[in-house]
């Protein structure tokens, strides 16, 4: 059993507990660390998988940025002392059942699908060349209409953002 | 050679429609006098037309039948298409000069009539649809389309006697007289169909060719013992006869004299309610070899309805519908003689008879019925009670009436006197007892006639609100020029012109007809002088002594009552009541009780949509397992 | 790929992450913690974007260019829906998804 094989289930463990803890926690505060702890440990995933720019997105952008977003969110909105109340039981039920329901069924599907064990084509590195060039590239395998689509929908999400949560003059809100 | 045909009744359709949209924002007579200049181009080619048909320069065989033009409008299939187009034959182009004729001299009359009236562009541009209508009638190349102008010529005759629609007798009368006549056409298109059925054509060219090759596949049809082409044209007469009120579809007539004078005498006395002698005409080779049983339905009708109406017309006070129920009498003249002629030669006597009647009674009536108004407007009343004395006041209308008077009693030379003369010969020649009827009824007709004119132009002065005074010279003109039509039209060789077979032959004076005829018209007269001419109690008398006859007559022997009574009772209560149920609560029911279920179920589950997003997705995750759960593993 | 683990054993984590996700987006009253629980489910879709692409299509990056795209719509969702958030709060006082309900019958 090899390093990596370790560390894979190390991280599962990580990934499967704190996401647990995320959706259980009675605190906001700490179910967002624990989300952070998801988002790292599904990084280091990435970085088993040799993806390493994948990885260092999911630090930047998951764990640097909308963790640091929905706690800003937190303390604004929160006491840190507040402390919810037990979800009602209807609600835990359709959660639940849901949930559980749903794991056995796709489980299921997935361990009675037969997949490819062995896969011949030669692995195209995901190196920072590799990378920039096809995601700025044009023509077959290139994603820059993505990316433009991409880089419009959060210049729109960001003025979205902004006219939405700035203060309403003409109605004189309190806060 | 004749394309300019087209444009006789397309100068009134746009006319009707340049007067209808713009009228409202011109001075009212401008509308006037562009109806009646467009109409004066219409008479004049008309009359063009007419005198290089008849006389330019040929004849010795037939009259052909020519088409100037025609354009396919709708197409059923490979047989059955239905043409628009213009026919011209002896007998269109006969009634294109009645028609025009008299449309302009009542469009110069209303000049005059109308003047001042709310509505005098509306009153133009409905006179100019109807000259439309009448004409595209006219000139109809299948009966399909004479069809569809037929109801055109009804809805404009509508819109027409419902012209002082403030008023609500008008507004009755208008829609008796639509109902009425809708009802006849029924009969007309169910004939229409029959007869489209059998020959699979709707032309007239092809329809009236006396060998009859198209009706070969009726030999066997019959319905009710009795054979398809009678029922057809029986149907047809249906139609026919609902126009030109026919007993026992004439109640609209009278009724219709709500409309103003002009139109009476335009629509109800000179060109419309004719409709139906022109349909009988028209096919009336149709009727002679394949449906000689419907001719005789013809014949018989006309003599009963001229009996009745004549007889009728003795007891009215209202001078216009007196002149109603005697277009009615004349009417049933000129079917009369349809009914009794034959095909071809001097046997078509009765055709010929019918026909130059028609022309010359479009112009004593619509003289008549012009001179009335020109009485109702000095005197303004309808009633010869309030009249008396008028011929000092209305010298020029006195004359024309007078004039009409004679014409229609048969007083030789006028017009009347031929036309009649010649029905009476061909009725004496087909069947004894509608002569002796027809005999009687010119009697009647004389008498009526001068009753009318004794009791508004001799007696005494009545009390007048103002002084009566004769009529402006747009009213009098029109006056003029037809009473010199009744009398000279009568020497027109209609013998030679318009004929069954479309076939030149010769008339010559029926003495033994014609002087008993005469002396029996001048009985009449004497008998209204000796009555009429000075005030006296005799009238009264004899009324008194009539009693319930007379009430009866009267009272147009209830006919108005009797249809009432099965419309409202019977029709009403045992036919449209339970109808009207079903509709009401089945029909209605079914779409409502959709309406409610759908209401009430949405009620019930509108509880589904909480505003719990929550709710929301655990419906859609559900749903979305369940679909995955199907699609994967039972599909 | 990661010699030794089948690509079940990924799968079978990213499943139970995403239905962990929407357990919580279900039960969980506060507007934040569905936040979270978004974003989780998003992971969990983003883990098997690039497992896929590892594991079966490793001559081409399709899965991991998807997977960067997601993120970046995640990062897009995340701030407008805080906007949002803080727009509630401003007028009910409170984040409960319950009080969120103007848009029913």
């Amino acid at each position: 059993m090899s390093f990596n094989v370790v560390m894979f289930y190390v991280f599962s463990a990580i990934i499967l507990l704190f996401s647990l803890l995320t959706i259980t926690s009675r605190r906001i505060l700490r179910a967002a660390v624990y989300l952070l702890f998801v988002l790292i440990a599904t990084a280091g995933v990435y970085f088993l998988l040799e993806y390493q720019f994948m990885a260092a997105v999911q630090l930047t952008l998951y764990a640097g940025g909308i963790v640091v977003l929905i706690i800003f969110s937190i303390l604004l909105t929160h006491h840190i002392s507040h402390l919810f109340e037990k979800p009602e039981l209807t609600k835990l039920l359709m959660g639940t059942g849901v949930a559980v329901v749903g794991s056995f069924l796709t489980i299921y599907t997935i361990l009675t699908y037969p997949f490819p064990e062995i896969v011949t084509t030669t692995p195209l590195p995901a190196t920072m060349e590799n990378i920039g060039a096809q995601l700025l590239g044009v023509e077959k395998n290139g994603y820059a209409l993505p990316f433009e689509l991409i880089s419009i929908l959060l210049l729109a999400a960001m003025i979205g953002a902004i006219v939405i949560a700035k203060k309403d003059k003409s109605k004189n809100s309190e806060i | 050679m004749y394309n300019y045909t087209i444009l006789i009744p397309m100068i009134p359709l746009v006319m009707f429609l340049v007067t209808g949209l713009l009228g409202m924002k011109w001075k009212p007579i401008i509308s006037g006098l562009l109806g009646t200049t467009g109409l004066g181009i219409s008479w004049v080619l008309s009359l063009m037309t007419a005198i290089t048909y008849f006389f330019g320069g040929h004849h010795a065989e037939a009259f052909p039948t020519i088409i100037p033009f025609e354009t396919l409008w709708l197409t059923f299939s490979e047989t059955l298409q239905i043409k628009m187009g213009v026919l011209l034959d002896p007998i269109s182009v006969m009634m294109l000069v009645v028609v025009t004729t008299i449309s302009f001299m009542v469009h110069i009359y209303s000049l005059g009539y109308m003047h001042g009236e709310k509505g005098f562009q509306r009153f133009y541009a409905f006179l100019s649809l109807f000259t439309f209508s009448m004409l595209g009638l006219v000139i109809a190349t299948n009966i399909f389309q004479m069809y569809i102008f037929w109801e055109l010529v009804g809805v404009s005759s509508f819109l027409l006697i419902g012209f002082y629609y403030q008023k609500p007798s008008a507004v009755a009368a208008s829609k008796k007289a639509f109902i009425v006549t809708r009802f006849a056409d029924l009969g007309f298109l169910i004939g229409i169909l029959i007869l489209s059925f059998i020959t699979k054509t709707f032309d007239f060219g092809i329809l009236t060719n006396p060998d009859g090759a198209v009706f070969a596949n009726a030999a066997g049809l019959s319905f009710m013992g009795v054979s398809a082409m009678t029922w057809a044209m029986v149907l047809v007469f249906m139609g026919g006869a609902g126009k030109s009120a026919m007993f026992p579809l004439h109640i609209w007539l009278p009724d219709a004299m709500e409309g103003p004078t002009p139109v009476s005498a335009l629509i109800h006395a000179a060109t419309m309610v004719v409709a139906g002698v022109y349909l009988v005409a028209r096919l009336f080779v149709v009727y002679h070899f394949q449906a000689p049983d419907a001719l005789e339905v013809v014949a018989y009708i006309g003599g009963f309805t001229s009996l009745f109406a004549a007889v009728i017309a003795i007891t009215q006070y209202d001078i216009k519908r007196v002149l109603a129920f005697s277009t009615l009498s004349q009417l049933g003249y000129m079917m009369l003689a349809l009914g009794v002629s034959g095909y071809g030669g001097e046997e078509g006597l009765g055709y010929m008879a019918s026909v130059f009647h028609l022309f010359t009674h479009a112009m004593f009536k619509a003289l008549l019925f012009l001179g009335a108004g020109s009485i109702i407007h000095a005197v303004h009343s309808n009633y010869m009670y309030d009249m008396g004395g008028l011929r000092k006041y209305l010298p020029i209308t006195h004359i024309t009436f007078l004039i009409a008077c004679l014409t229609i009693a048969g007083v030789p030379p006028l017009s009347g006197f031929f036309s009649k003369d010649e029905i009476l010969v061909a009725a004496l020649e087909h069947n004894k007892l509608l002569f002796a009827v027809e005999f009687l009824v010119a009697g009647l007709t004389a008498f009526y006639m001068f009753r009318l004119y004794f009791n508004i132009f001799w007696g005494k002065d009545r009390h007048y609100h103002h002084t009566p005074h004769e009529s402006p010279l747009t009213m009098t003109i029109p006056l003029m020029f037809l009473a010199f039509a009744s009398v000279f039209s009568g020497f027109l060789p209609f013998h030679s012109l318009v004929t069954a077979d479309k076939m030149h032959f010769d008339t010559h004076l029926h003495l033994g007809v014609a002087v008993p005829s005469v002396l029996i018209g001048l009985l009449g007269i004497a008998l209204a002088w000796l009555l009429y001419k000075k005030e006296s109690k005799t009238p009264e008398n004899i009324a008194r002594k009539l009693g319930v006859l007379y009430t009866a007559t009267y009272n147009k022997f209830y006919f108005d009552e009797i249809y009432l009574f099965i419309t409202r009772k019977i029709i009403f209560n045992y036919i449209s009541r339970p109808i009207a149920w079903f509709d009401r609560h089945i029909v209605d029911g079914f779409m409502v009780g959709i309406g409610t279920v759908t209401e009430k179920v949405s009620y019930r589950i509108k509880g589904m949509q909480s505003g719990q997003l929550q709710h929301y997705a655990f419906m859609f995750v559900a749903g979305a397992l369940i679909l995955a759960l199907v699609l994967v593993y039972y599909m | 790929m990661i010699e030794g683990i089948p690509i079940q054993h990924f799968l079978i984590v990213s499943t139970l992450m995403f239905f962990i996700g929407v357990a919580g987006f279900i039960m969980r009253r506060n507007l934040i913690t569905i936040l979270m629980a978004i974003e989780l489910i998003l992971n969990s879709v983003n883990i098997n974007f690039v497992i896929f692409n590892r594991y079966l299509y490793p001559d081409q990056l399709q899965g991991h260019f998807f997977a960067i795209l997601v993120v970046g719509i995640a990062a897009a969702e995340a701030s407008v829906a805080i906007a949002l958030i803080i727009n509630i709060y401003r007028k009910l006082k409170n984040i409960d998804v319950e009080n969120v309900n103007e848009l029913r019958y």
